[in-house]
């Protein structure tokens, strides 16, 4: 009863009972994904910087320090800037990122030694986003209507009680999985682990979220988050800090000026 | 106390960034000329400082310099950028040295004028000299529009005797000679469109003032060997640069003409990049890049691209080191010339990055530019470290 009640404040009355009453899994499925959706719709804004650690079988570590800005966009997807300070040599490379709800995305690299602006092809979604075991769709900003989804079953995990889904990429023929199991706790929406299935079908890869924090008295973020790779014995770690979100980020600031000027 | 209280506080970005590197450049064939060295060794090092305002303004300043064991030409320094960034509200000014670059496509940087070729640092005219300017740039709905106000001329660098990779005559840079009495105290201007709609990208622009390649013009002396002198000219060039983002595809195509007192060209760029991912069954991706050179001046072109079909491939593996390999192919469709580039470079830990790259200049006729560096075949090993 008290779920129902928060979704209702939050959510709106006619949507909570087409997720209480979902009467197939896919409807089911697509409605706790859009509950998660409209419980961080609002952000604005915000900004963080990020320690990914890369490590191989042998368990040795490489460190990568990086800076995101990311605006909400009304009606598409997110618009995002990331720049590196480390390793040393791409310091001040980063890139900008147009999601959309549909299509492609458009992306744009910078290249501080030549101050170059290349726009780069979105296509490639399953290769490996600066030698981590992230792929750019796992770090892409997750819109909707880029899967279809299924609702599995209602359990337990670490003692939350969660929602258990599947979601399908749209773009079979540039994804590199065939389907993506969540575990997503009742009582907010927050995603705490993820499967990922290869083209074969087999697991690929775990994703775990840890040390989840509300910033401005609506939005969870994860404190961490690390990606096993089952098939290649490598992980990533990500570790986020200083989220500010609201900082006034407005269009100009995700454009190819602003691009240029990241450092 | 009181002193303390008025020092002003500033809790944002000071940085102080650049790198050290070490070069060897080996040749196989002994040299043509007189006075040129068999092999080289060299070191560089750059640093930039960048600080940034409270408002956003910045201010930039990267200094370059290399000192070479074979060729005084190539031992330099230059300012590569000493600016200050004005962020005005829509708008951006950018007053001092500074470097831009325009267009799309990887083989020839046709459109991009504003900065000089650094010629003594790559064969290939990416690298570049710092250029005085006033750059407002207006992001607006219907596209960015770029003003450049580009007061005082750079003079391109041209490898000198000792070195190799040059043309059978010395270039003479120390008594270059203009075509406008302001010499290179000339003011140019330039303006830039540029504006993205859905899968294109769209670059108009215009350069007006002093030409960037000079006129090399033979000029003998008694008793002094022959030299090359530089002339640089008045010109006008219109430039044109659009991209299509297709799939897999993205098509370029960059043009230009240029006009100045009594005659003019036109040259153009046009190919495509297509790339493969997650080739070999892991992480690895392969980008092909195939584009088409044109010059209408035919073989009288001062460049060797006048008629020219180029292959580039470049595999990325994706991996902690950021380990990649280039290779590129120029071939000329008139005569058998071609050039081949074959470039490898890795990190090694967190801060050393090491390139080796080879070239061969292969079946030039005497016509081809590219007949003088005939025996300039190189292996050139590289290691920058970064801080």
């Amino acid at each position: 009863m008290k779920q129902i009640f928060a979704a209702i404040l939050i959510g709106g009355l006619f949507f909570t009972s087409s997720a209480v009453l979902a009467e197939t899994p896919e409807e089911k499925g697509l409605a706790i994904a859009t509950e998660a959706d409209l419980r961080d719709k609002g952000f604005g804004d915000n900004t963080a910087n990020l320690m990914m650690i890369l490590r191989n079988r042998h368990g040795q570590e490489s460190k990568r320090e990086i800076r995101t800005k990311t605006l909400e966009v009304e009606g598409d997807g997110d618009k995002s800037l990331s720049i590196f300070d480390t390793p040393r040599d791409v310091k001040g490379t980063a890139f900008l990122t147009f999601t959309h709800k549909v299509g492609d995305d458009d992306q744009w690299l910078y290249l501080p030694a030549l101050k170059r602006v290349k726009r780069i092809s979105s296509r490639n979604k399953s290769g490996s986003f600066m030698g981590s075991e992230f792929a750019y769709e796992d770090i892409a900003s997750q819109e909707i209507e880029k899967y279809t989804y299924k609702w599995i079953e209602d359990s337990k995990l670490d003692g939350k009680d969660v929602f258990v889904t599947e979601q399908y990429p749209v773009d079979k023929a540039n994804s590199g999985y065939t389907r993506i199991r969540s575990w997503l706790d009742k009582a907010e929406y927050r995603v705490w682990k993820t499967e990922f299935y290869d083209r074969k079908k087999t697991l690929l890869k775990t994703l775990t979220f840890f040390d989840y924090k509300q910033y401005a008295g609506k939005h969870w973020r994860p404190g961490a988050m690390e990606i096993v790779n089952h098939q290649n014995g490598k992980s990533t770690r990500l570790e986020f800090s200083e989220y500010k979100f609201k900082t006034g980020l407005a269009d100009e600031d995700f454009n190819n000026n602003s691009l240029k000027r990241a450092k | 106390m009181a002193l303390v209280v008025c020092l002003p506080v500033y809790a944002n970005a000071l940085e102080l960034t650049g790198y050290l590197s070490a070069e060897g450049s080996l040749f196989i064939d002994e040299p043509l000329y007189t006075g040129q060295e068999q092999n080289a060794g060299s070191g560089a090092g750059q640093v930039e400082f960048y600080h940034e305002l409270e408002s956003g303004s910045s201010f930039t300043a990267t200094v370059f310099a290399r000192a070479d064991s074979a060729d005084n030409e190539r031992s330099h320094a230059d300012l590569r950028e000493f600016n200050f960034l004005y962020l005005g509200d829509g708008w951006e000014l950018r007053t001092g040295v500074g470097k831009v670059f325009w267009g799309v496509t990887e083989f020839s940087h046709l459109v991009d004028i504003v900065n000089q070729s650094d010629g003594v640092e790559s064969i290939d005219g990416e690298e570049k000299l710092g250029q005085p300017m006033l750059h407002l740039s207006v992001p607006a709905d219907i596209g960015t529009f770029d003003f450049f106000i580009l007061p005082g001329f750079r003079e391109r660098t041209f490898p000198g005797e000792k070195g190799r990779l040059r043309y059978p005559l010395v270039v003479d840079t120390s008594n270059a000679t203009y075509e406008n009495a302001d010499e290179e105290c000339h003011i140019d201007f330039a303006v830039r469109y540029s504006h993205t709609i859905g899968d294109w990208d769209i670059g108009l622009s215009h350069f007006s003032g002093t030409g960037r390649d000079p006129q090399l013009r033979y000029k003998e002396t008694i008793g002094v060997a022959p030299v090359l002198v530089p002339h640089y000219i008045q010109i006008q060039q219109s430039g044109v640069d659009l991209q299509l983002m297709a799939g897999d595809f993205i098509w370029k195509l960059e043009a230009i003409h240029r006009s100045w007192d009594g005659d003019s060209y036109t040259a153009a760029d046009i190919g495509f990049e297509y790339f493969f991912y997650g080739v070999f069954d892991s992480g690895a991706d392969i980008g092909t890049i195939v584009e088409y050179l044109y010059d209408d001046r035919g073989r009288d072109a001062e460049t060797p691209y006048n008629n020219d079909i180029t292959l580039g491939l470049r595999l990325a593996l994706n991996d902690v080191d950021s380990t990649e390999l280039l290779t590129g192919l120029v071939q000329d469709l008139d005569t058998s010339a071609r050039a081949v580039v074959v470039e490898g470079s890795r990190r090694f830990g967190d801060s050393i990055r090491s390139t080796l790259e080879a070239g061969a200049f292969l079946d030039a006729p005497e016509t081809d530019p590219l007949y003088g560096f005939r025996n300039d075949s190189y292996l050139k090993l590289e290691a920058a470290w970064y801080f």
